[in-house]
């Protein structure tokens, strides 16, 4: 049961084979059984997913199910939940019982689908490991000696051990592409405002967006067709009709440019890593596609221009953090300022406590221009490359990341050697850019996610790519023995 | 660019967060290798680009001036460290 897809579910629902209930209750024994030895979960919902998957199924009998009507799913803890814990990965908000939902939360229930509950995350979304969350690491299903990535990573391990056939995650320099690389599912970035970030814990506003993380690109298309939308609480959201995401599934590749960026094939690139990409990329051109190698020029400026701009918005966003109206309030304050300096020096982890102080450095008097402004300057010109390269090609691949992951702890004290595993990803946030990490192969035991890069607003394509990529290759149904058996 | 012990003990200030004294060399070897990261904009030439602060160039949305939330004073600071009166206590600040 817990090795089918969502569109496999959604069909065993809607022909009764199955009930909500049933498949609810087979995650969440999954879950207490198996996640122990991953972490991915900060909370289960099991109450509450059951009153749910009970509604669903009355909804079902009554004829008004929809096709993710008593699916269950999971949430990065990152989405407010009503009346559920929601603590983004931080000391900062373990008391925090979220007084509503997060758009995306709101759209998904109203699609049916049920919350298992609440995925581990580094803290406020800032690490490509997990190793920053407060509740502790979160495990690779692969290998549980290695990291599932981040800062989606609970996301990305529950989807990969099948502990949820599906999670949303968060995106704001490759952390759902990422690790959903190195969990060997398939993950989607969409264009900058398409979901909503309205009850979405901010980091970087100008980057962040949620997306799906699923088994395979069809999965994907479902769950954006739920999660997507112009949001009027949203002030970046994108007033524009979304459209149907599965509706250029079956389209042929015949005739798709390719850009093979030279840029994401030099040194830095893990040689295993490279030669599953390349294979791949084999596999896309036998379904008609041509190749061509093409430059991103920038692409080693958007690491550094990354840092200075996310930490700038960060501190802004974070200083909302400031124990008065509602999370962590150190004891015995002497005065205001202390009461903010020490809840926010308690309540923040040191990644978090960085990359405020690089923010809020980056914004101050004398500096704003060298950094800050410089920074957004860099970042068209990082547009700017992406635009000349959609002139000639339809997409852009290459490896999501590079390596196929690393130890738990072989990065945790360097941060400069865990912000370069983003190489490759950061540019598709700074440029507003859809993508996707797809399944592709293994090394060294490990999975290997393939990146494709498209246009804005292009993700039925993008989705397309995937699906047609799925339908001839089995990558994305290789699950890890020991979760899945 | 490497901070030293005075330069961070300012931004902290600046960002509001309290830094355990033994734990600002850290602190200060990681943020200037962070920015010496950062450093390598400044290689670029940027002269003539217009700044980009958003990534489809949006401009803010403007709502129409009308009632559309109602009180939820209680539900909200029920989640509050301290709250009297519907106000939320601080220590006091003018004496």
């Amino acid at each position: 049961m817990h090795n089918k897809t969502l569109v496999e579910l959604s069909q065993q629902l809607a022909s009764g084979a199955l009930s909500s209930v049933e498949l609810t209750q087979h995650f969440l024994d999954r879950i207490k059984l198996l996640d122990p030895q991953l972490n991915s979960f900060i909370s289960t919902t099991d109450e509450l997913a059951l009153a749910q998957a009970k509604i669903a199924d009355e909804l079902r009998a009554a004829g008004s199910a929809g096709p993710l009507t008593g699916i269950p799913i999971a949430h990065k803890d990152i989405f407010c939940t009503k009346g559920v814990k929601t603590t983004a990965g931080s000391k900062m908000l373990d008391n925090f019982i979220s007084p509503y939902d997060a758009t995306v939360v709101e759209k998904l229930n109203a699609a049916g689908t049920i919350t298992l509950g609440k995925t581990n995350m580094d803290e406020f979304a800032m690490g490509s490991s997990n190793e920053t969350s407060f509740y502790g690491a979160v495990k690779n299903p692969w290998n549980t000696d290695y990291v599932p990535g981040g800062s989606s990573g609970g996301s990305a391990a529950c989807v990969a051990a099948r502990l949820a056939p599906a999670a949303t995650g968060t995106d704001t320099g490759g952390s759902i592409r990422q690790p959903a690389s190195l969990c060997g599912i398939t993950g989607l970035k969409p264009t900058y405002g398409s979901i909503s970030r309205w009850g979405m814990i901010a980091f970087a506003s100008s980057l962040d967006q949620a997306g799906p993380m699923t088994q395979t690109a069809e999965d994907a298309a479902l769950m954006m067709n739920a999660m997507s939308g112009f949001d009027s609480k949203d002030s970046t959201s994108i007033n524009k009709e979304a459209p149907d995401y599965t509706s250029e599934l079956n389209n042929s590749l015949e005739g798709l440019k390719v850009g093979l960026p030279k840029e994401f094939f030099k040194e830095g690139l893990d040689s295993g890593v490279q030669q599953v990409i390349e294979t791949a990329i084999k596999d896309i051109e036998k379904l008609g596609a041509t190749v061509k190698e093409i430059s991103l020029s920038t692409t080693d400026l958007a690491v550094p221009a990354y840092y200075v701009i996310a930490p700038a918005e960060a501190s802004s966003n974070l200083s909302r953090f400031d124990g008065v109206r509602y999370g962590y309030r150190c004891d015995n304050p002497a005065n205001l300022e202390d009461l903010y300096k020490r809840s926010r020096g308690e309540g923040f982890g040191e990644e978090v406590q960085r990359r405020i102080l690089i923010g809020a450095y980056a914004l101050s008097a004398g500096f704003y221009d060298a950094y800050y402004i410089k920074a957004q300057k860099i970042r068209r010109l990082i547009k700017n490359d992406f635009d000349k390269a959609f002139a000639d090609v339809d997409v852009i691949m290459g490896p999501t990341a590079p390596s196929a992951g690393f130890a738990l702890g072989e990065k945790a004290d360097d941060p400069i050697s865990m912000y370069l595993s983003d190489i490759y990803t950061i540019a598709v946030n700074l440029a507003g850019l859809p993508a996707m990490s797809v399944p592709a192969g293994f090394t060294a035991g490990l999975p290997v996610g393939l990146q494709m890069i498209g246009s804005h607003f292009s993700e039925p394509r993008l989705l397309n790519i995937a699906h047609q990529f799925q339908q001839a290759t089995d990558w994305h149904k290789k699950t890890p023995d020991a979760f899945t058996k | 660019m490497a901070l030293d012990k005075s330069e961070v003990e300012k931004i902290a200030h600046l960002a509001r967060i309290a830094i355990n004294e033994d734990k600002i060399p850290e602190y200060a070897s990681s943020l200037s290798s962070i920015l010496g990261l950062v450093e390598q904009m400044q290689s670029t030439n940027t002269d003539d680009i217009e700044p980009m602060a958003h990534p489809l160039d949006a401009t803010q949305r403007l709502r129409d001036d009308a009632v559309t939330e109602s009180n939820q004073r209680d539900a909200y600071q029920k989640i509050a460290p301290a709250t009297e009166d519907g106000l939320y206590l601080v220590p006091k600040v003018i004496d």
